[in-house]
């Protein structure tokens, strides 16, 4: 490589604040002062400081939700550090000094050579192709006016678009976490797909140039303009370590009229050791407001990863005939715990929601489905389609669903289907009977059962969840 | 048929086996050579499932005495998809349904698990479509059996049907077939038995599990077993399924006492 590409490739990050704050760490502990120093660190407006400081105080009045159906000791908040500086991964010269158990668990995945090395954190050099890559795409979105960036890039150019939007979907007093996440974000990514633009491909966080972790409160907003549409993929099939115990993200979507905002999500963070020890909270509040007539937002999520789930992706479907979709599958194993499902808000005519949940539970795990069906009685002609079908791996682990359905009107239409089963041991003996193993049968029974979540993936990350799914459940059967 | 030159394939000697505690078997004996139909007859609880299941390797039993050895190696040392990858086929007497498995994507792989292990090219799907479609024919199945889920919803007859189509698939060295016939009308049973008698040949051999002597009309065995309280108490040739059928159960077993005793 070349001596300029060298440089290019190394230079600090040209917006400035990652290099100076590297070895800042906050002291433990939240109060004003915590949440005035991320602000004056991150160079913010005065709007900004004051969204989060009102944000701190609607949080301080709030109480941690107890209803769902997950346990866990309490958390003390005044023991978290709440601006350790997002740090830079540690470099590494080559594949060979990267934990062999990882190596096998990429392969086990088949996740791509070159994507394998920027996930262990191989130097970037070793992986100038990918970089040139993210740099291709940067200019073919902005060609388009597509503008995809980081949050606190956002907030610094284009803040007239966050300060619009930023709390709308989901207001700071929402709920407890949200609270939290209002107060103290760190970053994210900022996604604004102007007014009549198809975004030309699927934005993926992996593609963002953030070689940092995005830290434990995370912040992402997408704003698709009039008759605009965008897919987007947060995560990916890799394991996500982090040393923070708690994560607690905020997302929000907004969809004007015609527009159609395809969000899909594999969660793989570090779940904890198989005797249940370690692992993330993942306290998610994910929504979207289909704003505009005819409006479409869809989320699709896998999620396998993470000691306790707690995430309901929704969509306030205000525009009339627009349309909100959830398609989820959740995978717990060991003793993870999952409760996790969606809220489909009817509030304009003729709006239409589908939710199609997939549970799967292995181990000692507990998978919980909850979901709100809610018709306004604005909604008239609304309908709801929901599924949820749990499966059972083994005899220790557990399945619930709570469905809620409120309906304000008589010209709405809800269905909701439910079923329970259970990989057994004659289907096993079946499969074993016509010469396939344990592993396989698994693999490809549980696809059958995720099927319909699985198509609306994107063709390669469909392919990658299909894997990680068997990688997950292996050995938790036969 | 039998063959003058035919080699062992299946040998089993004092055969004793537990499910939960209880004893099943209790020293069965059986030689089933290569080109050989047989018929293993007798009366509920007698064992014949039972031993159907042990030789396809179900987990559920314990082998607690004697020996199964399967063309030249000890049968029960294999795991049950080793079994089942050698050339052990069972035909099951209540096939599994599998929810949300495409019947033809369950039917490639396994014949392509199969064919990879006998050193043969794996076939791709639209080879693989061709290929079963084949064989269906065979059976008189509609191609839409390919779309749906792997036996779920499938009538008593379809799921029998599905299970000989891999049978024909996987061209076994030796096929059981447990209670193939139960829950057949007669279209269905003269399709299934036409198909299984197009299957036989001098390399492999049937061994049919059945309570009835309807099926053996339309598969004409070379060897009629008769089994009690987890043995094979009597061997003939097809004529003792006749006579079982008109004598019922009863006499082979008062039979068999008498000579015991005649020994003792």
């Amino acid at each position: 490589m070349s001596a300029t590409l060298q440089n290019l490739v190394n230079q600090p990050y040209k917006h400035g604040f990652v290099t100076s704050i590297e070895s800042d760490v906050a002291p433990k502990g939240l109060n004003e002062d915590t949440i005035r120093m991320i602000s004056a660190k991150k160079k913010e407006p005065e709007w900004l400081l004051d969204f989060r400081l009102k944000s701190y105080a609607a949080w301080l009045k709030m109480e941690e939700p107890a209803w769902p159906n997950v346990h866990y000791p309490k958390i003390d908040f005044q023991a978290i550090s709440y601006y350790a500086a997002p740090k830079q991964k540690p470099k590494l010269k080559s594949m060979d000094e990267v934990d062999p158990e990882l190596l096998r668990t990429f392969e086990k995945l088949g996740v791509p050579l070159h994507e394998r090395m920027a996930l262990a954190g191989v130097a970037v050099d070793v992986i100038f192709d990918s970089v040139s890559v993210t740099t291709t795409y940067k200019h073919k979105l902005a060609e388009v006016g597509i503008i995809f960036c980081s949050m606190s890039e956002a907030v610094l150019e284009h803040p007239e678009l966050v300060q619009k939007y930023l709390g709308t979907v989901i207001p700071p007093s929402d709920n407890f976490y949200a609270a939290l996440n209002s107060a103290v974000f760190t970053d994210g990514s900022f996604c604004y797909i102007p007014k009549g633009v198809k975004c030309p491909m699927d934005l993926s966080t992996y593609f963002r140039i953030n070689t940092e972790e995005s830290g434990q409160f995370e912040r992402t907003m997408i704003i698709a303009e009039e008759g605009s549409s965008v897919s987007y993929l947060e995560g990916c099939t890799a394991p996500a370590f982090s040393s923070n115990q708690l994560h607690a993200a905020v997302v929000e979507l907004v969809a004007l009229d015609n527009a159609d905002i395809k969000y899909s999500t594999v969660q793989n963070w570090y779940a904890g050791d198989e005797n249940g020890i370690g692992g993330i909270y993942n306290f998610v509040t994910k929504r979207g407001l289909a704003k505009g007539v005819n409006s479409r937002i869809s989320w699709t999520q896998v999620e396998t990863g993470s000691a306790i789930t707690w995430k309901y992706p929704s969509c306030v479907l205000l525009g009339d005939n627009s349309v909100g979709e959830f398609y989820s599958v959740a995978v717990t194993n060991h003793y993870q715990q999952a409760d996790t499902g969606t809220k489909m808000i009817h509030i304009g005519k003729n709006t239409r929601s589908t939710i199609v949940s997939k549970g799967i539970s292995a181990g000692h795990s507990n998978n919980s489905y909850r979901g709100l069906v809610k018709i306004a009685p604005s909604a008239t002609g609304a309908r709801n389609y929901s599924q949820c079908d749990s499966m059972l791996v083994g005899h220790q682990s557990g399945a619930h669903t709570f469905p809620y359905i409120q309906v304000a009107n008589n010209c709405s239409q809800v269905e909701h289907e439910a079923s329970t089963s259970k990989i057994g041991e004659d289907q096993l003996f079946y499969f074993a009977q016509r010469g396939i193993n344990a592993e396989a049968a698994v693999s490809m029974i549980i696809n059958g059962f995720c099927k319909d979540v699985f198509q609306q993936l994107p063709m390669e990350f469909a392919v990658e969840a299909t894997a990680l799914l068997s990688f997950k459940l292996e050995g938790s059967v036969g | 048929m039998i063959y003058q030159d035919s080699k062992i394939l299946l040998e089993v000697r004092g055969l004793c086996a537990n499910v939960s505690g209880t004893e099943i078997l209790k020293g069965l004996d059986l030689t089933v050579r290569s080109g050989e139909i047989h018929a293993i007859m007798g009366p509920n609880g007698s064992g014949k499932s039972t031993f159907s299941k042990i030789l396809a390797g179900h987990s559920a039993y314990e082998v607690t005495g004697g020996t199964v050895m399967f063309e030249g190696q000890n049968l029960l040392d294999l795991a049950p998809e080793e079994r089942a990858r050698a050339g052990v086929f069972l035909a099951f007497q209540y096939p599994i349904e599998i929810p949300g498995v495409g019947n033809s994507q369950f039917l490639r792989l396994t014949y392509n698990t199969v064919q990879t292990h006998r050193g043969k090219e794996e076939l791709d799907p639209l080879e693989f479509d061709d290929y079963v479609r084949e064989k269906m024919k065979l059976l008189e199945m509609s191609p839409d059996f390919l779309e749906r889920s792997v036996n779920e919803g499938f009538s008593g007859g379809e799921k029998k049907r599905n299970e000989i189509l891999q049978m024909a698939m996987l061209d076994p060295r030796l096929a059981i077939l447990d209670e193939t016939d139960s829950g057949l009308d007669i279209d269905a049973l003269r399709i299934v038995a036409s198909g299984v008698n197009q299957l036989a040949n001098k390399d492999n051999a049937i061994v049919l599990v059945t309570h009835y002597q309807r099926l053996l009309n339309y598969i004409v065995p070379d060897y009629v077993h008769v089994m009690e309280a987890g043995r094979i108490i009597k061997t003939g040739g097809k004529e003792l399924a006749l006579e079982l059928e008109s004598r019922g159960y009863d006499w082979v077993g008062a039979e068999n006492k008498a000579a015991a005793r005649a020994t003792a």
